[in-house]
């Protein structure tokens, strides 16, 4: 029935020397593709950070724009036809939850993309709920699209793109912004979905592992262009020339972890301590976490982890002396204060960052100036007692540690993901703070930015720097050695290394 | 606070039932009719009506004046404003160095602050009764506005709360670097610029994932059809007459007191 | 065939400067919207600001200038013909939704500063985006601004103190709304985040 004739739909996907240079731009963003992939298929799309795969994806759903967004070579069919104009066959799920949905209710949404195809009001509703179903996301209907969590947000934008019943499903690094819990979630998701509707299927993931045992191929770009490797997955993830290229570039292959020195903390002199402390985001907001009693010495690390939505960040935003306790206490001790009081949220902006620098999850967030020598010089130009010459010395030996010394005149804005990452890292560690908190610090990172991390916060740690990490990453706080800190129900409990 | 304001609780349950469009219609008619004139009559009646209907809107006089404290705010200083730079003819009330209240000047404020009271509370009404999306369905396949920027707007506008919180997030991690929250004016300034700045680089990106999207889900292709039907009611044929009703008694109070003065005439 | 392709997969091309694609309508949305919760800070200053100004009311026209900014930097970015009207009274849309002290009424108002602001992009018939454009963009949307708030809400200030709102709201509207709002499109076009529009290819004009 219904389900057969979906499975006939699968769309067949063709390109044949095809690039794509994005307006403005100098080098394509990808180039020389040739692809065959037959109805049905499912794909997992690999490739280095800069080889085009996002750019394919896009292609593929007919959103790369027109003759003045970019220059366009080779063809790239879906069925035969430029895929702009079988907009709809393809259904493209993107990497934020946040900037995917467009309207303001579940059902809305889910009725969008089949009231821009023009379907009639009846069938639209049934559509809904069968997508809904599919994607297994039982809420009202009139639910607040912002009121999901993370998980529930990319299952809604899947069931979005199903109500268009495409016979192509595309997936843009689906999992990359979640919790493992939301991670599981997608994934189940998709495939059962892909089990009953029968579509062909395109995932890119910087995580293989997630995806490795749900598609038929891999299909591997090369950084300067073409296909690297094509074939089953148990034959191209174990290939050792493909998987030592791979690994080079960074993506994160199953089995293989990056090599980061081993660690073991010796903590030293207290700094900070919460007994009791309340936090909220807000001056009138509602309390997310009561009770927490934690402290933080020198040459140690703690990671804060914990579902999303927990008031993790909350917690360390107080910490960090950003937000003001809403109760209990927060002190800090004389080696910390040197004179500066007590209250971390008491100090001046000059008086924090040299005692506690946070470094947020967004980095643009934090970038203040147009260029990057700009941005590290910043904080320690802003010190009482500052020379040029110490300043300079200071910046030019972190911009080196960092490697960031060949994007001194460069803009901030326009680095990339990797690089924003270590910037933000750098104009904190610019002041010398004796605490350093992170939000998130992994996320979305390739894992070549992750080792490069995870070495550099030893090192600080190994320096006697006392480090705050809310984090969803084992690999990363295991790394470290770090006392956790798990916070879930409004409550925050240590947890006891297994 | 997180601010979802697309998903409002809607108040009352009447109102809440009329067509966006209907209720729209009654106030700018009103609207329109106060603004037409700087007289104490018409806004005093105006104002008088509105308050009447307030229970329709189903909250309590303190919640009420809570969400508009503003606007009463707003209505004094304006109707203050007025009286210190108005002509100063009539008897003098009160002298105080360069400061001269007269009676004329004086009663060119009260209708300033009523006029500004009455102007603001049918967006009052409107706000707390209507779910933005089923204005702009109605905007859409009523007035039939084109259909790519009403729903762009709408779209827009459901990122309103996450550009908030973004905000909010935006001040800490600055201030992280060590800027905000001290030094002299002209800083403050600056560093409001460059906190604004930095909110709608981040705007931008997110449209631009936005607009991804909703052109991947076959946006902005030509014709669409509509999940949700705007309709209207006889509920809103009564909406319509309420706003004719105040509008009229408004205009015709005034004309008869001989207060109406209609505002191109004024100078 | 290349080109061909190209052409295929959006709307015609041949028309590029006066259509709005997609990306236009939802980007100018968005800035919109920022721009208004950008106002919403601003304006929770506004209350206070206004007491401080009623020793002398006309003063208040200095500060009107952040209302303004919305339609000339939408006009700058879009380079669409309606792009700063559509931003000015969306923005003013967004701060009535968040609740600030001026109701229906700033729809009317956030219309007729775009009308203001959009009436000298027209004038340069959308092909001029120069400081000088978006100085006087700046200055349109004031005299719009101040001509109009002195008509609905100051018509019985006496002529003198309108004129100096007049004077006030100009200049107001010419250095924050104008050069602020050129010098932020200038700082977005280097951030590469405009790479989309021709205002982010052609900054340095």
């Amino acid at each position: 029935m219904a389900e057969h004739t979906r499975k006939r739909e699968a769309v067949s996907i063709a390109a044949r020397g095809w690039s794509w240079r994005h307006a403005g731009r100098k080098r394509p963003a990808v180039q020389d593709i040739d692809l065959v992939v037959q109805p049905g298929e499912r794909v997992l799309l690999l490739g280095a950070s800069g080889s085009g795969k996002s750019t394919l994806l896009h292609g593929l759903a007919g959103v790369l724009g027109d003759d003045g967004q970019g220059e366009e070579h080779g063809s790239l069919t879906l069925d035969g036809s430029p895929p702009g104009r079988v907009r709809g066959r393809a259904g493209l799920v993107l990497q934020d939850p946040d900037t995917q949905i467009v309207l303001a209710r579940v059902g809305d949404e889910v009725a969008f993309g089949a009231e821009n195809q023009s379907v009639p009001r009846a069938e639209i509703w049934e559509r809904v709920r069968q997508a809904l179903d599919d994607v297994g996301l039982d809420v009202p209907l009139d639910r607040s699209t912002t009121a999901l969590s993370g998980g529930q947000k990319q299952r809604l934008a899947l069931a979005a793109v199903l109500a268009m019943q495409p016979g192509l499903l595309l997936l843009d690094e689906p999992t990359a912004n979640l919790d493992p819990e939301g991670v599981l979630e997608v994934r189940d998701a998709v495939v059962r979905v892909l089990d009953r509707t029968g579509a062909t299927f395109v995932v890119v993931e910087h995580r293989v592992a997630v995806w490795a045992d749900v598609v038929d191929r891999v299909v591997v770009l090369a950084a300067d262009g073409g296909v690297l490797a094509d074939g089953p997955p148990e034959t191209v993830l174990t290939d050792s020339g493909t998987r030592a290229r791979l690994a080079e570039a960074g993506v994160w292959i199953p089995g293989h972890q990056p090599a980061v020195p081993g660690l073991l903390p010796s903590p030293g002199n207290p700094l900070l301590a919460a007994r009791g402390l309340s936090v909220a985001r807000t001056k009138r907001g509602p309390v997310v976490l009561d009770e927490v009693d934690v402290d933080l010495q020198a040459g140690s690390s703690l990671g804060i982890v914990g579902p999303n939505g927990g008031g993790k960040s909350t917690l360390a935003l107080t910490l960090a002396g950003l937000l003001p306790p809403r109760g209990g206490a927060l002190a800090a001790a004389p080696a910390l204060a040197r004179g500066a009081g007590t209250s971390p949220h008491g100090w001046k902006s000059a008086q924090l960052v040299t005692r506690i620098g946070t470094v947020f999850q967004e980095p643009e967030h934090q970038f203040l100036t147009h260029r990057v020598i700009d941005e590290l010089e910043f904080g320690p130009r802003r010190l009482e007692n500052s020379d040029e010459v110490t300043v300079r010395r200071r910046v030019d030996s972190i911009a080196e540690r960092l490697r960031l010394t060949s994007l001194l005149q460069a803009n901030p804005f326009t680095l990339s993901g990797g690089e924003k990452r270590r910037l933000s890292v750098a104009t904190m560690l610019a002041t010398n703070p004796d605490i350093l908190v992170l939000d998130e610090p992994t996320f979305g990172q390739d894992a070549n930015t992750w080792a490069e991390l995870v070495a550099l916060m030893a090192e600080l740690i190994q320096g006697g720097g006392s480090l705050v990490a809310v984090t969803h990453d084992q690999e990363f706080t295991e790394a470290l050695g770090s006392r956790l800190l798990r916070v879930a129900d409004s409550q925050a409990v240590p947890e006891v290394a297994p | 606070m997180s601010v979802d304001v697309l998903t409002p609780q809607l108040t009352g349950r009447i109102l809440p039932r009329a067509n966006p469009l209907s209720k729209l219609f009654a106030a700018v008619l009103v609207t329109v009719v106060v603004m037409l004139s700087i007289d104490w009559v018409s806004a005093a009646v105006v104002l008088g009506s509105e308050l009447l209907l307030l229970p329709l809107l189903g909250i309590s006089a303190w919640q009420l004046l809570k969400r508009t404290w503003p606007l009463v705010l707003a209505a004094v200083v304006a109707g203050y404003g007025t009286a210190l730079l108005a002509e100063k003819t009539g008897a003098v009330l009160l002298e105080f160095g360069p400061v001269l209240f007269t009676q004329d000047s004086v009663n060119s404020g009260i209708a300033i602050g009523l006029r500004g009271l009455a102007i603001a509370l049918p967006g009052i009404f409107l706000l707390t009764t209507t779910d933005p999306t089923d204005l702009a369905d109605a905007l859409a396949q009523k007035l039939k506005m084109p259909h790519r920027f009403v729903l762009g707007a709408l779209a827009g506008l459901r990122l309103v709360g996450l550009l908030v919180d973004e905000w909010r997030t935006l001040g800490l991690a600055r201030h992280a670097r060590g800027v905000g929250f001290e030094g002299n004016p002209v800083a403050r300034l600056r560093n409001f610029l460059g906190q604004g700045f930095g909110l709608i680089v981040q705007a931008i990106r997110r449209a631009s994932r936005l607009a991804v999207a909703m052109e991947a889900r076959g946006f902005g292709a030509g014709d669409r059809t509509w999940a949700r039907e705007s309709t209207f009611t006889r509920l809103d044929l009564w909406v319509c007459l309420v706003g004719v009703l105040i509008a009229g008694t408004a205009v015709t109070a005034a004309v008869l007191a001989g207060t109406w003065n209609f505002l191109l005439d004024a100078s | 065939m290349a080109s061909s392709q190209a052409r295929t997969r959006n709307t015609p091309t041949y028309r590029p400067n006066y259509q709005w694609r997609v990306v236009d309508i939802v980007v100018a949305s968005v800035v919109a919207v920022a721009v208004g919760v950008v106002f919403f800070a601003w304006s929770a200053g506004y209350t206070g600001i206004s007491a401080i100004t009623s020793a002398f009311p006309p003063l208040a026209g200095l500060y009107t200038g952040g209302w303004l900014i919305a339609g000339v930097l939408g006009g700058l970015i879009i380079r669409k013909p309606g792009a700063a009207i559509y931003c000015e009274v969306l923005a003013a849309a967004v701060s009535a939704l968040l609740g600030t002290q001026f109701g229906l009424t700033t729809l009317l108002s956030g219309a007729i500063q775009g009308v203001g602001a959009e009436l000298i992009f027209l004038l340069f018939l959308y092909r001029k985006w120069n400081l000088g454009v978006a100085l006087l963009a700046g200055l349109g949307a004031g005299l719009a601004l101040a001509i109009s708030e002195n008509i609905l809400y100051n018509a019985l200030w006496a002529f003198e103190w309108q004129l100096m709102y007049v004077v006030f709201a100009s200049i107001s509207g010419v250095v924050i709304a104008g050069l602020v709002s050129w010098l932020a499109v200038r700082g977005l076009a280097k951030t590469g985040v405009l790479s989309a529009f021709a205002a982010g290819r052609t900054a340095d004009v």
